[in-house]
């Protein structure tokens, strides 16, 4: 089996017409499917949160073994897909970065809830980047996430009521004070 | 007195000799013999001027160096009296002479050159020019009036018929017997370019008439045509009588050049029909040799070629091969998605077609490297462009998946349907997934 870093591929990634942009409908879609399932699980496994389209070293948008790799089209489409469906979002207007929600915003904010009860967090405060960095993430999930998924997630706690965000003393960072 | 040969010329007291009312000077030779050997009592005229005109050929005296004498005075030989005009002999003697000329001449059984009518004997005159003259200028000029006859209009005015700008509406009453000349030679001819080129300004302009008065009627007749169709187009119920009518007006637009609009309801002119019937005809074994599809382009090569002449138009074959809807004949036309037009063999199935492109494609080779539209052609039995056509309509159908690399344009199996969407990693032990998985992996 082949393999990205930890990443396994699957047998149809050695299948050549897998990196041409498919014309016909039925077929198109099911090859988006394919591909939108691969960048997911891709990313997660790597804990990639941001594809830059012109990135050349995105090794799963080439296959040097049968020597494929995908136009900015085909990129582009397959992308577009996953944030039609809800699961990346374009960075910027001209759509040449796009993060990759390989869990949910909602998937996030639940695995926060679950950081802050296994470890006794419940009416304590942290800043923003002891959750992202700090020794408890270690071994999670959290550990290293992208810090505009993370504000997303802690935004919408707030907005449920499950914590509070505000300015911290020095000027970088915030501080959140749970109140599970 | 000019012997009893030739007409007398009468002179003007200057020495000029009076024109006839329409008489026009065409052309002067100077030093000029004028010599019959089969007239005994032909003058003796030496070495004087003979003057063209459009009536008569004039010999007068030089007035500088001969003093008249009885033999030798103003003749006239009128171009009426002339029967032949010999073109001029060169030869190796004619090279050391002096140019001649020579004529024939009608003259009564005397000798003398008739008023009117024209005699009963004739009789040879040379002309030998001793000076130093264009003689075959001349000559041109010579026959020109000759042939122009300008003595048969007579007093008739307005003729535009003779040669070299007679415009004798105008020059009648320009040269009087009083003896004041108004034109001399030179003038004259200056004159007659005049008149010539006025002439033709005249029919260019009538000519522009016409054809003004043409395209309006052009204009016309398109509108008549526009409305006969468009009366045709609307056509109400047709019975008998006027499909018959009806008929005739498309035959009568197709010769004028229209293409009916109704022909796709109606049975179309019979033209149509006709080549229609004997494209199917012919179109038969080149379909057989190339496998049951051709491209409509081929056709069209392959029918004009043997029709050697009379050869159709693009739109002609056209509407030929779409007329095959309505008879009994075994082939048809099919336009593709890409827009490649064909005709094919009623007979001929895609499916067949399918069958065999499925069969090639699950070829271990094929399914490492797939197919191009070459290597289709040569399974196949068909032309490149038509395998290729055949592979798109394939790709349609959802049968095969394209491929383009640097490498080029190639189609696979397509796998796609094959992979389960819930368990990427999941390849069952049979099926084309598998075959591929197997062939794919047994190369280095």
């Amino acid at each position: 089996m082949q393999k990205l870093g930890d990443f396994k591929l699957p047998q149809f990634f050695n299948y050549p017409p897998y990196f041409t942009l498919q014309p016909v409908r039925d077929t198109r879609e099911k090859q988006i499917q394919l591909w939108k399932d691969l960048i997911l699980d891709y990313c997660k496994t790597h804990h990639i949160f941001v594809i830059g389209l012109e990135d050349q070293d995105f090794p799963l948008f080439s296959n040097p073994a049968i020597e494929r790799s995908l136009t900015y089209e085909a990129r582009e489409a397959f992308l577009s897909a996953l944030v039609a469906q809800g699961r990346a979002e374009w960075l910027d207007k001209s759509r040449r970065k796009c993060l990759v929600l390989w869990h949910r915003i909602q998937d996030w904010a639940n695995i926060v809830l679950d950081f802050v009860k296994d470890n006794g967090l419940e009416d304590s405060v942290m800043t923003v980047e002891e959750i992202r960095t700090g020794i408890e993430s270690r071994g999670t999930e959290l550990h290293g996430i992208d810090r505009t998924v993370l504000m997303r997630a802690l935004k919408m706690l707030e907005q449920k009521g499950k914590l509070a965000i505000f300015k911290g003393t020095t000027a970088d960072d915030e501080g959140v004070k749970f109140s599970i | 007195m000019a012997g009893n040969c030739l007409q007398a010329v009468e002179l003007t007291t200057s020495g000029r000799p009076v024109l006839l009312p329409t008489e026009i000077e065409c052309s002067l030779l100077s030093a000029v013999d004028l010599e019959c050997e089969d007239l005994p009592n032909f003058p003796h005229l030496k070495s004087g001027l003979l003057i063209l005109t459009t009536h008569r050929l004039l010999w007068l005296p030089d007035s500088t160096t001969t003093i008249p004498t009885a033999s030798s005075s103003a003749s006239a030989i009128p171009l009426a009296a002339i029967t032949h005009i010999f073109a001029a002999k060169k030869s190796i003697k004619s090279m050391f002479h002096s140019p001649r000329l020579r004529f024939q001449l009608s003259v009564s059984p005397e000798g003398r050159v008739p008023d009117s009518g024209s005699g009963s004997r004739s009789v040879v005159v040379t002309v030998v020019v001793r000076g130093k003259s264009d003689l075959d200028a001349f000559l041109s000029k010579f026959w020109e009036s000759w042939r122009g006859r300008a003595w048969e209009i007579g007093d008739e005015q307005g003729s535009s018929n003779a040669v070299s700008g007679s415009g004798s509406a105008s020059s009648s009453g320009l040269y009087t017997r009083e003896g004041t000349v108004r034109m001399v030679g030179v003038s004259g001819i200056l004159r007659k370019e005049q008149e010539m080129w006025e002439s033709t300004d005249k029919s260019l302009q009538d000519a522009f008439q016409d054809l003004n008065a043409l395209m309006s009627k052009a204009k016309e007749m398109v509108m008549l045509a526009e409305k006969m169709r468009q009366k045709l187009l609307s056509g109400s119920q047709p019975n008998d009588e006027e499909l018959g009518s009806k008929q005739e007006m498309q035959d009568w637009m197709l010769s004028v050049g229209i293409i009916s609009p109704v022909t796709k309801e109606s049975a179309g002119a019979q033209y149509h029909q006709q080549l229609s019937r004997q494209l199917a005809d012919f179109v038969r074994l080149p379909l057989e040799r190339a496998g049951g599809m051709m491209n409509l382009i081929d056709i069209y090569c392959l029918f004009n070629r043997a029709r050697g002449t009379e050869l159709i138009s693009p739109e002609d074959l056209l509407q030929a091969c779409s007329l095959w809807e309505k008879f009994d004949v075994p082939v048809m036309l099919r336009k593709f998605d890409s827009g490649v037009m064909v005709i094919q063999n009623k007979s001929h199935s895609d499916e067949e077609v399918f069958a065999r492109i499925k069969t090639l494609v699950m070829k271990p080779d094929a399914l490492r490297t797939g197919i191009s539209a070459s290597d289709a052609a040569i399974t196949l039995g068909i032309a490149p462009g038509m395998a290729k056509e055949h592979l798109l309509t394939a790709e349609s159908k959802g049968l095969l998946c394209r491929d383009t690399s640097p490498d080029g344009f190639r189609f696979y199996i397509n796998l796609f349907p094959e992979i389960d969407p819930n368990d990427l990693y999941l390849v069952k032990d049979y099926g084309i997934y598998h075959t591929w998985l197997r062939a794919a992996s047994a190369s280095g």
